[in-house]
């Protein structure tokens, strides 16, 4: 039996699409977190490699395969719970329509990510990519409650759970965020909700990156803590300079109060967006990045920022940044090499700031890894706990590289 | 313990630091759960150098280990048997570096944790994690149980402040985990190892983030005729989307129980319960308006009355009797269970009243001091281990409690983790393949379950998992060789 007709009679014809690709691999779109058990289950035993999609918007789907198993189909939201500010939403769905719908209940996933709109939640969870909200409400992990998933032999973990606060049994769910897929297919997840801002307002000042990030200290300084404090290079805020962007959250008391706030730290330099203007402004910024072939994240000390821009001015150019300087975390998009990726990322490794792959064509994944090497000691780790979550090795994901 | 063993242990870190009198190791023989256990030795390592010398001692006598803070963990986390060294840690009590300008400290394991903010407090920064136990508790000890407490709500528990950790794994070798900015260096295993309860291997060094001092403060009391009322003027708070530092209940038994201690408050003695609630932040108007807002909500959903702390000193005395009621409980009764589950918290009014009639049924004083915010709640029950039969009821009600949270979407525990305490729940919301897999993971970290032996993962109820690959450098199948006599009690109270 090939192994297309393996998957039509394990799942039915319609989890078969054939790709229109040139690499013309079958794709899987199972329905329901038990289909995907079943799936890789057989992976394992036919020695399958199976490469993962979501909506195919992020990374592009070029990973070479026997079968691509695509989250698509997996697009429910059993629970969005106003009183509790949860949400269990299945990784297939896209970030927009699930933004909708915790909308029309009043609630709010605070998490704004690289990308277009469409992108599928458990693309996000998996590649744990943050976007500027990162400054008032942390990482992607810091979003998740819990989350089911699938390991490379089929079978369904569950971590976490659906309360806020949990710490029933190891925290695997850690490992899920940002493990790019290599430690299992996310299927379902728990959200953390906020209540869907009474008040949100988004200022932009353009100038010198010098000044701004001048500008953006005095901001910290001043004990204010906006939703988003970004450093936008000119091409990804489309202004002729870099743009300081402000984005002030919550209820109308507290932005008003942290808008006056802004104003004194300032000098009352910034320039306020209407709300059509910032959500296009902050929508542009994510989908830009999408444009580019390659994406990285790297993520220091605040007081180092400054420096680790200089750094990636120097090495692989700055047209396309984006920096959180109060947390030290900046995104870089563009075209670079295999080379010039590995110098800067031996660069930044003496000084202690991880690199991490974020998109890009796979070769260059394959040669660089998400993650690329580690710091001592951490490797066989790593390396165990893949084999722990996918023992016959059926998923492929670029993990270290091949340096 | 053989004798080349404990020279051993000696030569490292000296004999005054080397406890294997019977009457010493039973000193170490409690944490704050109501079970024993004496260690068969018990050492305490002065330093990193020394702590890396006698895990790899252990490791190479093939003995199983426990890390301990300060003890006053409440789930049996630090207990050890016989067949076990107790590292108590103690004694790497440094507060390594503070560095203001990017709000970040390093501390050694046996840091206390309100050491730290005090240290941190100078420079307008606190570390905002704050365990009850926070005067005695150790960082190590919070980040094996990914502690929370009060100002959780907002600030996040322990989990959310640990930006990087070098651990000692059990066979000697010392890793970094995480970087100094607190992204993940590959896959997130700083985030795996906080609340590991010590089954991955021991912190010695902990990278923190600190927080800005609030510039603005507001508490208010609120009391309430029905536990009803007050679990639905949680929920009005929670969807308002104001985010209150910390919002905690405290039930009339555990009330009467702090005005009959020193630590009274002045907390209304005819409330059917009150809520604590703190609003913070950078901006006095904004903290005001909010304050009012919330004021507003409690009093539509039925509180008699809101008391705003005027001063310092009164918010200093209202928190005082909070963060004491757990040792004021201790005039209700000779013995207490502590539990702490976590209810959706729309779902808070009906499990207190569950938790209520489970306590008329079986005829026990039942106490409420938690955090309602977060809906985990802390059902104290009062009882005298003396009494004949008593013990069973109290288990009886124990369970009924906890089946009643996980039925309504809950969890068994918060923030006082798994332990030996909550083995027999864990079967309760995990199946054999997710605990299977904690337990497989636990095993890359310490393939021969030597750290922290019998606590979190129930084997028996685990699945079977392909571990042959999992084991590197040939290690021999575990469960054959832990040297543990470690007995899953059915009962937190079987002693």
């Amino acid at each position: 039996m090939s192994l297309l007709e393996r998957v039509r009679a394990l799942l039915g014809d319609d989890a078969v699409e054939i790709a229109g690709g040139p690499d013309a691999v079958p794709r899987v779109a199972p329905a329901s977190p038990d289909a995907v058990a079943l799936l890789l289950g057989t992976a394992r035993e036919e020695g399958w490699h199976v490469r993962l999609e979501g909506a195919g918007t992020w990374l592009p789907a070029d990973a070479p395969a026997d079968l691509a198993l695509t989250t698509r189909r997996l697009d429910r939201v059993p629970a969005i719970e106003p009183q509790d500010l949860s949400a269990t939403a299945e990784a297939g769905i896209g970030c927009d329509l699930l933004r909708q719908q915790l909308a029309d209940r009043g609630t709010w996933l605070a998490l704004d990510p690289p990308g277009l709109a469409g992108r599928t939640l458990g693309s996000v969870v998996a590649t744990a990519t943050a976007g500027p909200l990162r400054q008032g409400f942390g990482a992607v992990r810091d979003h998740i409650l819990g989350v089911t998933f699938v390991t490379g032999d089929g079978r369904l973990v569950q971590s976490g759970g659906r309360v806020v606060k949990n710490v029933a049994g190891y925290d695997l769910t850690k490992l899920e965020a940002g493990g790019f897929g290599a430690f299992g297919v996310i299927v379902l997840v728990h959200l953390r909700l906020r209540a869907l801002p009474r008040a949100d307002q988004t200022f932009v000042l353009a100038g010198t990156r010098e000044d701004l990030t001048q500008v953006a200290e005095d901001i910290v300084a001043a004990g204010l803590q906006p939703a988003a404090l970004e450093l936008m290079s000119p091409a990804l805020a489309r202004r002729e300079g870099w743009a300081l962007a402000v984005r002030l959250a919550g209820s109308a008391a507290l932005v008003a109060a942290q808008e006056a706030g802004l104003r004194g730290a300032s000098g009352g330099r910034f320039t306020a967006l209407r709300a059509d203007e910032a959500h296009g402004f902050w929508m542009r910024a994510a989908e830009s990045v999408a444009t580019r072939p390659v994406t990285f994240r790297i993520g220091g000390l605040p007081d180092s920022s400054d420096e680790l821009l200089d750094l990636l001015q120097h090495q692989v150019g700055d047209e396309w940044v984006s920096a959180s300087p109060a947390v030290g975390a900046i995104r870089w998009a563009g075209d670079t090499t295999v080379d010039r990726l590995r110098r800067l990322r031996r660069t930044l490794a003496g000084l202690e700031v991880p690199l991490t792959l974020e998109r890009a064509p796979w070769p260059m994944r394959s040669a660089v890894g998400h993650f690329g090497a580690y710091r001592e000691g951490v490797g066989p780790l790593v390396a165990s706990l893949r084999r722990t979550f996918d023992p016959g090795e059926a998923f492929v994901v670029a993990v270290e590289g091949s340096e | 313990m053989t004798a080349k063993l404990l020279e051993a242990l000696v030569a490292i870190v000296g004999a005054r630091h080397v406890r294997t009198a019977p009457a010493e190791r039973r000193t170490y023989a409690r944490d704050g759960l109501p079970l024993q256990r004496v260690p068969g030795v018990v050492v305490l390592p002065g330093n990193r150098d020394e702590l890396v010398a006698v895990v790899r001692l252990l490791a190479a006598h093939g003995l199983p280990f426990v890390p301990r803070g300060a003890g006053t963990g409440l789930s049996g986390g630090a207990l050890a048997d016989a067949s076990a060294a107790l590292v108590v840690l103690t004694r790497l009590n440094r507060i390594v570096s503070i560095d203001p300008t990017n709000r970040v400290a390093v501390v050694e394991p046996g840091v206390v944790n309100a050491r730290l903010s005090t240290a941190a407090a100078p420079l307008g920064l606190q570390y905002s994690p704050d365990p009850s136990s926070q005067t005695a508790c150790t960082i190590g000890g919070n980040v094996a149980e990914n502690a929370g407490g009060p100002h959780c709500l907002k600030y996040g528990v322990t989990s959310n402040h640990v930006l990087a950790l070098e651990v000692v794994l059990a066979d000697g070798r010392v890793v970094q985990l995480g970087s100094p900015g607190g992204e993940p260096w590959g896959p997130d295993l700083v985030g795996l190892f906080v609340g590991s309860e010590g089954n991955f291997g021991i912190a010695t060094r902990i990278a923190v983030r600190l927080h800005p001092l609030p510039r603005a403060v507001r508490t208010l009391l609120a009391d309430f005729a029905s536990l009803r009322s007050a679990g639905e003027g949680v929920s009005a708070v929670i969807a308002s989307g104001i985010v209150p530092a910390a919002l905690e209940m405290m039930d009339r038994s555990c009330i009467n129980a702090v005005e009959d201690s020193v630590y009274a408050a002045g907390y209304p003695r005819d409330a059917a319960a009150v809520l604590l609630v703190e609003l913070d932040g950078g901006a006095e108007a904004a903290v005001a308006a909010e304050a009012t807002t919330v004021a507003g909500l409690l009093s539509t959903h039925g509180a008699r009355s809101i008391r705003t702390a005027s001063d310092a000193a009164e918010r200093e005395r209202l928190w005082q009797g909070r963060k004491k009621a757990f040792g004021a409980m201790g005039r209700l009764s000779r013995d207490l269970v502590v539990q702490d589950a976590v209810v959706p918290r729309s779902a808070l009014p009906d499990v207190l009243e569950t938790i209520g009639r489970i306590a008329a049924t079986y005829q026990l004083t039942v106490s409420n001091v938690f955090h309602a915010g977060d809906g985990n709640l802390h059902p104290n029950i009062s009882f005298d281990s003396r009494v004949p039969g008593l013990k069973a009821r109290v288990d009886a009600a124990s369970t009924e409690i906890m089946e009643a949270c996980i039925a309504v979407g809950g969890t068994i525990t918060g923030e006082h983790g798994v332990g030996l305490d909550k083995l027999r729940f864990m079967p309760l919301i995990f199946d054999g393949d997710s605990l299977a897999a904690m337990r497989a993971v636990r095993r890359v970290w310490d393939p021969e379950e030597r750290v922290n032996p019998g606590k979190v993962v129930p084997v028996h109820a685990c699945r079977e998992w392909s571990q042959a690959r999992n084991v590197e450098r040939g290690t021999r199948n575990a469960s054959a060789d832990v040297r543990s006599d470690f007995r899953v009690p059915t009962s937190a109270l079987d002693t």
